[in-house]
């Protein structure tokens, strides 16, 4: 329970001290200030980063490949036996994925489900006496609008226009840039297999990824099964979900159940994603080393205060007050100190975030964004609360409890 | 009809207090002492008789090696760090050498300080009961001052107040005027002779100041932390 007369001597020790509360009250503050504003950079990066590898891409992939290689039949009858195969030859498979229309359509019985069989392979474009080599992936265009973000970047044209055009094909900003290839122009497409088709330009993209503005092409998935050579197939089911985190759960229960390669987008990026674990312990590390130089500032000022005050505290005790109360008064000092700090330090956060959001880049490259990306979540504030109140209490406990164990007979004996 | 004698509110049993320092130190030795009901007791001896340990020791704030201390007929060996504390609060005022008032608070808060961790009054009645006590001692026009722009007799009366808000049982006062010149000792002296006589306030005061020594009930000389006298 907090006693109105420890709280009213722990301000009165503060307010007489007023350079020194200042001081440590600005560690504090400039602690969480700078908390705030790199927690809302690396969140707002990390999250932009996320979304866009969320929107841009399906959440889960199920490819016509297994994750652990069938075993020979031969093997199968003899689990135990001491048997040596040489020169078998692996089966002949034609790659794809089974009844992929059937799976589809099963996939989207599941509410907010949205699936899309696609061919995927590469080619050459052919242009102008340039040649590149791209991903080609056949798709359903109504589907893939909403599967990934590549309406929203379309600069020229649209996916749509792939159902109206024949033969359409939509590249890249990148590959249009290399190989002057404009929006209705005539482009050779080359299959490894050396089928040419003659695919007109509906739509030029730019998702902000020079790998895929530069690389990647749609075409109707029949256009693609024609140019690969692959009638009525699908190497992938592209699928969509309403919530993108339960990403890995569904993947394993499909994997499970057709066998087939499942892939959550958390495991694709996986790599990508590990790399943000280390930004956040980075920046907690950071972080934490602040509030510990601030808390520095808080057990000196607290301290100070201790050695200067042992004859007032001596004089409290003779009075009646208890080491519980003592100790009262110099927690809620340290207290205090993180409150006003906290509340500077979240003033300080929101000005600098708002600085930082004027900020304007120019960059080329895979993050293309003209504005630094921040997160103005309020859960920073509240860990940066967190961490100020945690500092505050820890410094100001060590002199708090010093200040109670005083005997004050030995501090009069000393005065008197 | 007889006279019925004033009730006994501090005693001591065989009291014998021992530093325990390299060489055991003897401050006080076996003194047997009581105080009645608005008795005014004045302890002297020479420096290093023990005056003060034994004032420390009747005002609760040291423990004695042997013997015990009986407040208002409770024997307080056996209370823990806390509960001696809230004895104190209740029962016991403290008036020191120096004033030792709290340097950020104004004069009245000071006063209301003891009352208010008491928390026994509502405010509005401890503002008023410290003021009527700064007003018994002459300083409540000086209340909204903090202690360094007052003299050193005032300060010295604002710490009586502050040791009369819980109205104690018994005040215990070391060297009260010992920072004092004699104007002001004189105050201090007929401010302790009235609160013994008209409240009935115990008192009990270690000091040099013979007259204020003489002013007292009774008088308690000690010589090497022994009573060598106790008269009236």
């Amino acid at each position: 329970m907090i006693r109105w007369v420890n709280l009213q001597i722990a301000l009165a020790h503060l307010v007489h001290r007023r350079r020194q509360t200042i001081v440590s009250v600005l560690g504090v503050s400039l602690g969480v200030g700078f908390f705030i504003a790199v927690s809302a950079l690396m969140q707002g990066s990390e999250q932009d980063l996320t979304n866009r590898l969320i929107d841009s891409q399906p959440h889960v992939t199920i490819k016509d490949e297994f994750r652990v290689p069938s075993i020979q039949p031969l093997f199968q009858a003899y689990l135990e036996g001491a048997v040596e195969l040489k020169g078998v030859k692996p089966r002949e498979r034609l790659r794809g994925v089974k009844n992929f229309k059937a799976k589809v359509a099963e996939i989207e019985t599941m509410p907010g489900f949205i699936a899309s069989p696609v061919l995927s392979g590469q080619a050459i474009v052919r242009y102008g006496g340039k040649d590149r080599s791209v991903a080609i992936l056949g798709v359903d265009p109504d589907k893939e609008i909403l599967l990934t973000t590549i309406e929203e970047d379309m600069v020229e044209g649209s996916m749509e226009a792939l159902k109206t055009t024949s033969d359409g094909i939509v590249i890249g900003t990148g590959l249009s840039n290399r190989l002057q290839l404009r929006l209705g122009d005539l482009a050779s497409v080359v299959s490894p297999t050396g089928r040419v088709m003659h695919m007109k330009v509906a739509g030029i993209f730019r998702a902000g990824n020079i790998l895929l503005d530069e690389g990647q092409a749609y075409m109707l998935l029949k256009d693609a099964q024609v140019l690969m050579g692959k009638p009525n197939i699908a190497d992938r089911i592209r699928i969509r979900l309403p919530d993108p985190n339960d990403a890995m759960n569904v993947a394993a229960d499909i994997e499970a159940r057709w066998s087939y390669r499942t892939e959550s987008w958390q495991e694709v990026n996986e790599d990508f994603l590990s790399l943000f674990v280390v930004r956040n312990a980075i920046l907690y590390s950071i972080v934490s080393a602040i509030m510990v130089v601030a808390s520095f500032g808080i057990f000196n000022i607290i301290s100070t205060v201790v050695l200067e005050k042992r004859r007032d505290i001596a004089i409290l005790m003779s009075m009646g007050f208890r080491a519980y109360d003592i100790r009262q008064i110099f927690l809620l000092e340290g207290i205090a100190l993180g409150f006003i700090g906290m509340f500077i330090g979240w003033a300080v956060g929101y000005g600098l975030v708002e600085l930082l959001g004027m900020v304007k880049f120019e960059m080329e490259g895979f993050y293309e964004d003209s504005r630094l990306p921040l997160d103005r979540g309020f859960y920073q504030y509240l860990i940066g609360a967190a961490f100020a109140l945690a500092s505050s209490i820890v410094a100001a406990w060590i002199p708090a409890h010093r200040a109670s164990q005083v005997r004050p007979v030995d501090i009069i004996r000393g005065a008197a | 009809m007889t006279e019925q004698a004033p009730a006994i509110v501090l005693q001591t049993e065989n009291v014998t207090r021992i530093l325990q320092e390299t060489v055991p130190v003897t401050l006080v030795r076996n003194i047997n002492f009581d105080a009645s009901a608005g008795e005014f007791v004045s302890i002297t001896g020479p420096s290093g008789s023990g005056k003060s340990s034994l004032l420390y020791l009747l005002g609760l704030l040291d423990a004695p090696t042997e013997g015990r201390v009986i407040v208002e007929g409770q024997d307080t060996s056996d209370l823990d760090r806390d509960q001696l504390a809230q004895f104190r609060l209740e029962h016991l005022g403290f008036v020191f050498q120096f004033h030792f008032l709290l340097p950020e608070f104004s004069i009245l808060e000071n006063v209301m300080i003891p009352m208010k961790r008491l928390g026994k009054l509502p405010e509005a009645e401890i503002v008023a009961r410290a003021v009527g006590l700064l007003a018994d001692l002459e300083i409540d026009d000086q209340r909204d001052k903090t202690p360094d722009q007052l003299s050193g007799g005032q300060r010295q009366r604002v710490a009586i107040a502050r040791a009369l808000g819980n109205a104690p049982t018994v005040i215990l006062a070391d060297e009260p005027t010992g920072n004092l010149d004699t104007k002001n000792s004189d105050i201090v002296r007929d401010i302790f002779v009235r609160l013994a006589k008209e409240q009935g306030t115990t008192i009990i005061a270690v000091t040099h100041d013979l007259d204020f020594a003489e002013a007292a009930d009774r008088n308690v000389h000690l010589v090497d932390g022994a009573v060598a006298r106790d008269g009236r």
